[in-house]
Formats: C-alpha cells, sequence, structure tokens
C-alpha cells in the first residue's frame, strides 16, 4: 500500500493571521487526492481556510538522540526571551 | 401551486435520501480510513440537502407532515426519485461514478434553483452548490484514476459506466410538474441540465480515458414510483427503525 498510497503530512491555516501547523498525516495516490483527503478528515469542524500538504518522504527530521546537544543549551540564555519590553496590543499575534 | 412545489421538493429530496443512503453504506467499509471519512461526509451533504427539502414539503403542502414521516413512512410507490441512484452500490468503482454522473446534474440544477422565485428553494440551493461541487471534484478525480489507472481498474471502471449509463437519461425527462414550476420560475427544466452534464462527463471522461456507450433502450420510471428489485430491500432498511419503534427519535 505504501507505493501506491505514499504517507504526506498535513498542514492547517485555522486562520486567517496565524501560521499553518502541522495537523496529521494521510495516505494518498498524489498531491490531489492527498488534499481531498487532508480536508476529508482534519477540516471536518471547521478547523481551517487552508491546507497545505508535503510528501512525507521530503521532510528531513532532527535526530532524536541530538535532543541533548541540540535543544538544551538554549535553556540557560534567558536574554533570548523578549520578556524585557511589552508589546502593544494591536501587533496582535506573535 | 404550493402543492405542486411540495411534490417537487419531495421529488428532490427522494433522490438526495436515497443516494445519501446508498453512499452511506459504505461507512466502515470503504478501502482506507481516508475514504472512510469522505464517503460518509458526502452522505451526509445528501441527506442533509433531503431533510431541508422534506421539511419544506411537509411545511408547504400542510398535511402536518413533518421531515422524519415523508421520509420513512410512505410506500415504494410514493417515493419518486430516479432509478440510478438505488442501483445497488456495487463496487468502488461504481459508487463513484453513481455519485459523479448525480452530482454532475445537480450542480446546474442547484446553481440555476439560486435564482428561484421560491426564496426557500434558493436558500437551500444556494447551500447545496458548494457541497455538490465537492462532490463532483472528488468524484470526478476517482473516476480520473480509476479510468487511467491499471488494467483491472481501467476495465471496472469502464464495466460501471456500461451497466450506469442507461440510468442517465433519466435525470433529464421534464414533465408536467416541471414544466409548471419552470413557467412559475420556480425550478429549471431537468433537460436544460444536459449540456453542462455532458461537458462535465465529457472531460473527466476523456482524461480518464472513458467512453460514453450508445444507450438504445435508456431504463425510466422512478419518477412515477416504479422502482427496480433493489429499492424495496432499501426501504427495509430505511424505514425499519421508524416502523419497529414509531415515532422514534434521537
Amino acid at each position: 500500500m505504501n507505493a501506491e498510497l505514499p504517507l504526506w503530512e498535513v498542514f492547517i491555516r485555522p486562520r486567517n493571521g496565524l501560521a499553518h501547523k502541522h495537523a496529521g498525516s494521510v495516505h494518498a495516490s498524489d498531491d490531489v487526492m492527498a488534499l481531498h483527503a487532508a480536508r476529508d478528515v482534519y477540516t471536518r469542524r471547521g478547523e481551517g481556510v487552508s491546507i497545505w500538504v508535503v510528501p512525507s518522504a521530503a521532510m528531513t527530521a532532527s535526530d532524536p538522540s541530538e535532543k541533548d546537544q541540540n535543544f538544551e543549551p538554549t535553556a540557560s540564555k534567558i536574554y533570548r526571551h523578549p520578556t524585557f519590553y511589552e508589546i502593544p496590543e494591536e501587533v496582535g499575534n506573535m | 401551486m404550493q402543492d405542486r412545489i411540495a411534490l417537487l421538493a419531495i421529488r428532490l429530496a427522494d433522490d438526495h435520501l436515497v443516494l445519501g443512503h446508498r453512499v452511506s453504506e459504505w461507512c466502515g467499509h470503504a478501502p482506507v480510513l481516508e475514504e472512510d471519512l469522505a464517503m460518509p461526509n458526502i452522505a451526509l451533504d445528501l441527506i442533509g440537502q433531503a431533510r431541508s427539502l422534506y421539511a419544506y414539503a411537509g411545511e408547504v403542502e400542510g398535511k402536518g407532515r413533518d421531515e422524519d414521516m415523508i421520509a420513512y413512512l410512505r410506500r415504494e410507490r410514493e417515493y419518486t426519485n430516479c432509478l440510478l441512484v438505488e442501483r445497488p452500490n456495487g463496487d468502488f468503482a461504481e459508487t463513484m461514478l453513481k455519485i459523479l454522473y448525480f452530482a454532475a446534474y445537480m450542480e446546474p440544477y442547484w446553481q440555476a434553483m439560486t435564482g428561484s422565485k421560491d426564496e426557500t428553494l434558493a436558500a437551500i440551493a444556494a447551500k447545496a452548490v458548494k457541497e455538490t461541487a465537492y462532490h463532483i471534484r472528488h468524484a470526478g478525480e476517482w473516476v480520473i484514476r480509476l479510468g487511467d489507472g491499471t488494467e483491472e481498474s481501467a476495465g471496472r471502471m469502464q464495466a460501471a459506466v456500461e451497466l450506469l449509463h442507461p440510468y442517465t437519461a433519466e435525470l433529464f425527462e421534464n414533465d408536467d410538474l416541471t414544466a409548471e414550476l419552470a413557467n412559475a420560475g420556480i425550478a429549471s427544466e431537468p433537460s436544460d441540465m444536459r449540456a453542462e452534464w455532458d461537458r462535465t462527463i465529457g472531460a473527466i471522461f476523456a482524461e480518464a480515458g472513458l467512453s460514453q456507450p450508445d444507450v438504445p433502450f435508456p431504463h425510466s420510471g422512478g419518477r412515477n414510483g416504479e422502482h427496480g428489485e433493489a429499492m424495496g430491500f432499501l426501504l427495509a432498511d430505511l424505514q425499519h427503525m421508524q416502523r419497529t419503534f414509531p415515532g422514534a427519535s434521537w
């Protein structure tokens, strides 16, 4: 089944102004059918206004075993967090 | 005129209820999970359209019947759906083709009905036209892929065409009721949809490598309540709960 119906990753944008977020994955024969499947599986309750589908094979993921070297050093760098000034309300989603 | 509008609404609703019921039979049996959600989605669209039409028919005929009474408590001869929609599902190719044939007819029909002088029908049409456009796209993409797929899928798709094509002419039949309502500006004549249907099906078939067979003797009779053998079994299934527990509701 994997050769005929490869896996696609589905990204959904819930409303204008927000970014697409990963929603899950579907099996489909090609991009058009993947979009249909994503629409039917992940937007049944009005979850989105836009869908992206990407072949799972085209994604490169970080190695879980490299978690420490990738992410731990940031824990001690609080100066990277923008907590020292206030964001005006009009800016909206950041 | 009110009773004529009710008759038309029931005729349209019967088409949608019966096809919706057929498509719902796939629930839990579709070949992959994605399609197992897509098909009930389509079935629910169709049954939702049927509900709006039955409820409106009950209102305008003024006999105190609600949507459930009209949908569940009539006899076979009183159902006026076309024969195409009551056909057993057959394989996946056959079901997809049946959805496509019907949606390709309903899309221009609903489109025209958005301009109806009857405001309720116009509102039902405005909602249905978007759902129907998606049915054409989804079923159409499958027909293209199966028709242009493997030897096995192409053979099954062409067999489905041979089987169902003789039921399509009935969609475009006019009669006294459709003529009267067309004159009153309430609904279009079914024959007006022919050109658009031919365009939709022609484009999809060209891509799918399918050919439309000649049909010397098309099937007809559903509009007069003359149904095929499959219809009685369908109604037995559909009406079972209401017949066993009259007035049951969720």
